[in-house]
């Protein structure tokens, strides 16, 4: 039923778009920002007349992120982490959530409480570290994927959702002579791709976002993810903590700030390109997860 | 039909097996694969979640990488040293408050945020401008901490971060935000508020679209304005998530906020911005004092768990919602 709005009504939506309009900016503009210095001269860049678009193009910062090794290894690390470590972390959680699914299994209660008390207590940081040392993936690729091989939380919501299919799909296969891997295989993981989809992306954002265990655990600058040079350019300024990373920043020094830019765009490029598609698939995500486990 | 007839055999079966007593040895049988399917997962849990929880014990020893965790010989005052030594020290009281405070401002300023912009946005008609609204807002938190610090970073640099040109612009000094003390609370308030908003409004605005629409009708034809609707429908439907929500971050005011302080602060502004995490992480791993970090993070655990067990509690004692 049309109902005229009333003046106070007109103006509120009046200033609630434009309150909508901000939130866009405010969200949005950084990323501009980091955009138009990228590509903007450097001596404009330099004197810092560079607002909402690029002045003067200049896409040199691109080249040298190609040509630098540092950089470019930085980013294809991150590519190998980000897909590996993805790979491993769906097949332990569906290996994880796919037994505690099964009713009759009868170990089931005793993985659950295994499961639910790292959730509440952990070792920390630094007996986690001190075991890390000992392990022979330390230094490795492997010692920033194994350690965080899988996540409970995500067990746990999986297992909910291999609950919502029919149990009569897995007693037929099991009559039919199939066991449990078959099952999984051929009938569960099909059945739940909308899932291993929000699993997917979960879990394939924070590797790429990931900075930190690559500090504690690989010594090995080779082997360093891209966020990683984010943070030798941020902790630079701490002089203290640029020796202890025994960092060389001579070589960004020379490239000049833009260099920096563009590497925050390389760096949010593929999420920003992913994103508009994949959104309903994060929400949906955190919708599953809002449903107690 | 189909599924009937297999439910009967396998009741047949059922039946069958408990007439043979089972043994353990035939339910190991009958798991076998299921078991093997959860070894991977078993051997993760053991060496990278259960054998830390062993080297806790080096908060109550003097740890010495030689003789290990076992061997190293356990400190005075009934292995209390470490924590007496870290109750004692300089630095107890200013990690401890950094650590409330900075989660506490998060929590002040950044928890209502979302329950406004869901509010908003629910006034806006379905369209094109909502989705996009919606889907912009979500965006930055997809981005890492590190970028987000970058970001920061850059834009307010002294020498041409775009925030200072504008300062000179005006003709003031340019400010080095991120090495003032005054700045770090607000900056890292913000920026979180700013990562956080759009995701922590997605559950609000579930909230209010399982509302039941036939309140807003009878709202409706008794003619309540626009405004009286969010204020009697809208905002009470939402107040149980609200509660269970706030709780849950009242609980986590312990929390660890590691990477990103770790990321933002320096020498300078420690005196605000240091928490317990990075002071474990400076002590421990930089150097390398083992035992006294060890004590140092287990205290925080300890803390925040309680906070956690307290949470649930009331969030039970609320509206029998708990987190387990």
């Amino acid at each position: 039923m049309p109902i005229k709005k009333t003046l106070g009504e007109k103006v509120f939506d009046t200033c609630n778009i434009i309150l909508m309009c901000f939130v866009i900016v405010i969200t949005l503009y950084p990323l501009l920002y980091v955009i138009s210095m990228s590509m903007s001269n450097p001596i404009e860049a330099i004197k810092g007349t560079v607002y909402f678009y690029p002045k003067g193009l200049d896409f040199t910062a691109y080249k040298m992120i190609i040509q630098s090794e540092d950089i470019y290894k930085g980013y294809l690390n991150s590519i190998f982490y980000a897909t590996v470590g993805t790979a491993v972390n769906i097949i332990m959680t569906v290996l994880a959530a796919y037994p505690l699914s099964r009713r009759e299994f009868s170990l089931r209660k005793f993985f659950t409480i295994m499961i639910v008390f790292t959730m509440f207590f952990s070792g920390g940081l630094i007996p986690t570290y001190i075991l890390m040392t000992k392990l022979p993936i330390f230094n490795t690729r492997w010692a920033i994927i194994l350690p965080v091989a899988v996540d409970s939380f995500l067990i746990f919501v999986t297992r909910t959702y291999f609950n919502t299919i029919p149990e009569s799909l897995q007693e037929s296969a099991k009559i039919d002579g199939a066991n449990d891997f078959r099952i999984l295989i051929q009938i569960m993981f099909p059945l739940s791709l909308p899932m291993m989809a929000v699993l997917a992306l979960f879990y394939a954002v924070s590797h790429w976002n990931s900075y930190f265990l690559s500090i504690l655990y690989q010594t090995d600058a080779s082997l360093h993810p891209i966020q990683v040079f984010l943070y030798r350019i941020v902790s630079q300024r701490n002089n203290q903590f640029a020796r202890q990373m025994g960092v060389d920043l001579g070589v960004i020094a020379a490239y000049g700030i833009q260099v920096r830019y563009a590497v925050i765009v390389a760096v949010v490029l593929p999420i920003v390109c992913v994103y508009p598609f994949l959104q309903k698939y994060f929400v949906k995500g955190v919708m599953i997860g809002a449903i107690k486990g | 039909m189909e599924s009937n007839a297999g439910l009967a055999i396998n009741k047949n079966l059922n039946t069958g097996l408990r007439r043979k007593r089972t043994s353990i040895l035939s339910i190991i049988n009958r798991d076998k694969y299921l078991l093997i399917m959860m070894l991977p997962v078993v051997a993760f849990y053991v060496i990278f979640r259960y054998v830390p929880m062993y080297g806790v014990l080096m908060a109550f020893k003097e740890y010495n990488p030689v003789k290990g965790i076992w061997g190293s010989p356990w400190v005075d005052n009934y292995g209390m040293q470490n924590f007496i030594d870290f109750f004692k020290g300089p630095y107890f009281w200013r990690i401890l408050r950094n650590t409330v405070y900075l989660n506490f401002l998060s929590l002040l300023w950044g928890f209502p945020v979302p329950i406004i912009f869901a509010l908003l946005l629910n006034e806006l008609r379905d369209g094109f401008f909502k989705r996009f609204v919606q889907t912009v807002s979500y965006l930055p938190h997809f981005l890492s901490t590190m970028v987000v610090v970058a970001l920061m970073f850059f834009m307010l640099s002294p020498v041409n971060g775009v925030v200072n040109e504008i300062i000179k612009a005006f003709g003031h000094e340019p400010i080095y935000f991120l090495g003032e003390k005054a700045w770090f609370r607000t900056l890292y308030v913000m920026t979180d508020i700013w990562q956080g908003f759009g995701w922590g409004s997605i559950i609000y605005i579930a909230a209010i679209q399982s509302i039941d629409p036939g309140l807003y009708e009878a709202a409706l034809i008794d003619g309540a304005s626009r405004f009286r609707r969010a204020w009697h429908i809208t905002l009470p439907g939402l107040l149980p998530t609200i509660q269970i929500m706030l709780i849950f971050q009242i609980g986590g005011l312990m929390g660890s906020n590691l990477e990103k302080v770790l990321a933002m602060y320096e020498t300078n502004t420690y005196e605000v911005a240091d928490v317990i995490s990075t002071f474990v992480y400076r002590r421990g791993i930089q150097s390398a004092d083992y035992s006294y970090a060890t004590a140092v993070g287990l205290f925080n655990s300890l803390v925040g768990f309680i906070l956690v067990l307290l949470a649930n509690w009331a969030s039970k004692r609320l509206n029998e919602n708990s987190l387990w």
